[in-house]
């Protein structure tokens, strides 16, 4: 077994790209706190909409400019539905669902968590622009799917 | 070539004339033929499917009130990533090892016709659960959604019938290896071996989570089911199951194409490496379609990350042995030049054709999975349209054309028949016309996602809001895309058909490439699976024991069913 000179050359490139890669994905990862939306916690699927946490949500104000809402997002929409917040606010969404598996979407950021039977999913996002986000359930979640939206109006 | 040796004797089929054709074994005909036919209805009925969604998403068609857009998509998915691609998986690789390994194994045909028989029960009861509107859950049917508990039946039913070819696979490459002590296994069959082992990887898994969570739920026999232990199983195989078509379709460009364009092998101990590489690395690949959910640690999710780029590497291989293949065939016939060798290629041979398309797809496909598969860049892609694009790229593009390209050899070959030269022109033309196809459909689908149109949504106008503005110009493209490919669809079936029944009898050869050189075989410890067989597992548990032992133990209250029909 020999590996030709030229093939050794382009696989070493392509190693170096990918740890550079890596390198990248792992400082965003661990520096920048920039992972992927994970937060581990066990609810029961029955009992959501009486929890603590989800009934009777609301978008609760914590700080300046620092905003926290729970979403229950079930077949085949989100609770509460349409929202309003301030221009330049931050807002920590707590999301369960009381059915089948939903996505959690807001247009024109990077707002997407799936929000999974069993578990809480958080997510935050600051909305810096003024405009009517949409949001959407992008996992399909029965026959009403493509239904199941809602808007935050930023002001 | 030990065991099978005394063929000739065993009785002669009908479609098949002896005298002018194939020197594999007819009982081994008969079964990769009845394996290829599967595949291709599959084809038919699965893209039929595909071009009614494209009409619904894109507004030009309403379904009539007793199937849902969902059911077609379901139907869709169910036919062609996994009815489509095992078919002929199977058929297309039971052939080449025959013909590598001088015949199949007397037992690999029983098991062979045992899981063949399996698998089309399996798919038309699952066909018609679909079509009946009892299993609108698609063909990842994530739980808690509950379809019709036969669905799942005919699903397990497909499983269990793969797993018994794999078996057939195994006694066949096994008893060649017992009857030539100290040989190197044929490189084809080697390729054959590790896709099944690959298969049996993946069955563990959806096994596991069908037959054991799945169907007892779905029958009431237990109450509820853990949804993120059903992901967690589901795309332990759904990813892997996406490398089982590629190994498949690497295998012809590895070991047939030198054949084609008149060169031979770059280096079979490479090949052999690359091989080893998918295997092993594989399965984990499966987290990525789970880096935005709940459950997971962030570390942990990073880990995954490492684990699916590990995938890239044997690509990069596969990418260098292909275009060293080329221009060493063109230097061997004597061109000095820089690029003269590219132009030296077989481009009229439509075998060629198809299988060069199939392989500059890949390289916008895997930029996309490398975009799909990196934690942070996923968040804007995930779940949207872009991945359907991105799978369209895979296996709609490199995959399918690839499969095309081998039944341009595969099936006159089993026919006894010969390739004329107007199929040829039609096969080529074919080639184009889904290329296009795929390019428009898919282009459209990748710029769509990055708006944020999400996948799976029969209608995606959202009330006319404004954020979904601009998604249906895109979509129009999608459905012109569908025509096109469905047009593709209606030609291949035409030119399978004539190479199967009416074009001329003669003989046509399974190509099958040499070695450049002796120096470049691999040792024969290659051919120890059990090495491969430890270290996937190995690798697999890296990936699988944490996540899955948190899930078991963390008291995860369980989900009752949602019917979907």
């Amino acid at each position: 077994m020999r590996i030709h000179h030229y093939e050794k050359l382009w696989l070493m490139i392509g190693s170096f790209i990918l740890i550079i890669f890596l390198s990248i994905l792992a400082i965003q990862t661990f520096f920048l706190d920039m992972g992927p939306p994970s937060h581990a916690q066990t609810i029961n699927p029955e009992t959501v909409r009486e929890s603590e946490l989800f009934a009777n949500a609301a978008l609760t104000e914590i700080g300046e400019n620092e905003y926290k809402l729970a979403i229950i997002a079930e077949m085949f929409a989100f609770r509460p539905g349409d929202l309003e917040i301030p221009a330049g606010s931050t807002v920590h969404f707590t999301l369960a669902s009381p059915d089948v598996t939903h996505g959690f979407k807001i247009s024109d950021t990077n707002v997407n968590v799936m929000v999974v039977p069993g578990h809480i999913s958080k997510v935050s996002h600051t909305f810096s622009e003024p405009g009517e986000y949409l949001i959407l359930c992008n996992e399909y979640c029965g026959l009403g799917h493509e239904y199941m939206a809602n808007t935050i109006t930023v002001k | 070539m030990a065991h099978v040796s005394e063929l000739p004797t065993r009785p002669t089929g009908k479609v098949v004339d002896r005298d002018t054709t194939t020197r594999i074994p007819i009982e081994d005909v008969r079964l990769s033929a009845a394996n290829l036919s599967i595949a291709f209805l599959a084809l038919l009925f699965g893209g039929l499917a595909g071009l009614l969604q494209g009409f619904v998403r894109s507004g030009y068609l309403e379904l009539p009130s007793w199937i849902s857009y969902y059911a077609l998509l379901t139907a869709h998915g169910v036919l062609l990533v996994l009815v489509l691609s095992s078919f002929f998986s199977i058929g297309y690789l039971y052939a080449g090892t025959s013909k590598v390994l001088g015949g199949l194994h007397p037992k690999t045909i029983g098991f062979g016709w045992a899981g063949f028989a399996l698998m089309s029960v399996g798919t038309v009861t699952a066909a018609f659960f679909i079509l009946a509107g009892k299993a609108n859950v698609l063909y990842t049917f994530y739980t808690p959604m509950q379809a019709h508990p036969w669905f799942y039946v005919g699903l397990s039913l497909i499983v269990v019938g793969i797993l018994l070819n794999c078996v057939g696979m195994f006694i066949t490459y096994q008893s060649w290896r017992k009857n030539n002590p100290g040989k190197l296994t044929p490189l084809f069959a080697f390729f054959s071996n590790a896709v099944f082992v690959l298969w049996v990887f993946a069955s563990l898994f959806i096994a596991v989570f069908v037959v054991g969570l799945v169907i007892p739920w779905a029958f009431g026999w237990v109450p509820t089911i853990d949804p993120m232990i059903g992901r967690t199983l589901f795309w332990a195989f759904g990813h892997t199951l996406v490398n089982i078509w590629m190994l498949t379709s690497i295998s012809a460009w590895y070991v047939s194409m030198p054949k084609i364009i008149g060169g031979k092998v770059f280096s079979d101990s490479l090949a052999r490496v690359a091989v080893v590489i998918l295997v092993v690395a594989n399965v984990p690949g499966g987290f990525h379609h789970q880096i935005l959910d709940p459950g997971l640690s962030v570390g942990l999710k990073f880990l995954h990350v490492i684990q699916t780029f590990m995938i890239i590497f044997p690509s990069l291989m596969t990418a260098f042995a292909m275009l060293a293949t080329m221009e060493w065939a063109g230097r061997a016939k004597g061109v000095t030049s820089l690029l003269g060798w590219w132009k030296i290629l077989p481009w009229k041979d439509a075998r060629f054709f198809a299988l060069i398309v199939a392989m500059f797809a890949f390289i916008p496909a895997g930029l996309g999975g490398i975009i799909n598969a990196s934690n942070q860049i996923n968040q804007v892609v995930h779940n949207s349209i872009w991945v359907t694009g991105h799978l369209h790229l895979t296996v709609g593009t490199t995959v399918m054309l690839t499969f095309f390209g081998v039944s341009y050899w595969l099936v006159p070959f089993l026919s006894g028949r010969k390739m004329t030269k107007v199929l040829n022109r039609l096969a080529i033309a074919q080639t184009i016309i889904w290329a296009s196809g795929m390019l428009i459909m898919s282009g459209a689908m990748h710029i769509n996602g990055l708006l944020g149109s999400p996948r799976r949504t029969a209608d995606t106008t959202y009330g006319g809001h404004n954020a979904a503005a601009d998604w249906a110009f895109y979509e129009m493209f999608m459905a012109l895309g569908g025509i096109i490919l469905f047009g593709a669809i209606v030609l291949i079936v035409y030119i399978w058909t004539q190479l199967a029944f009416f074009a001329p009898k003669g003989e046509t050869d399974f190509p099958i490439g040499e070695d450049f050189s002796e120096k470049d075989a691999s040792p024969l410890f290659m051919d120890r699976w059990s090495i491969w067989v430890t270290l996937g597992v190995i690798s697999i548990a890296i990936a699988y024991v944490i996540p899955l032992f948190d899930f078991i133990s963390g008291h995860n209250p369980g989900s009752l069913p949602f019917l979907m029909f």
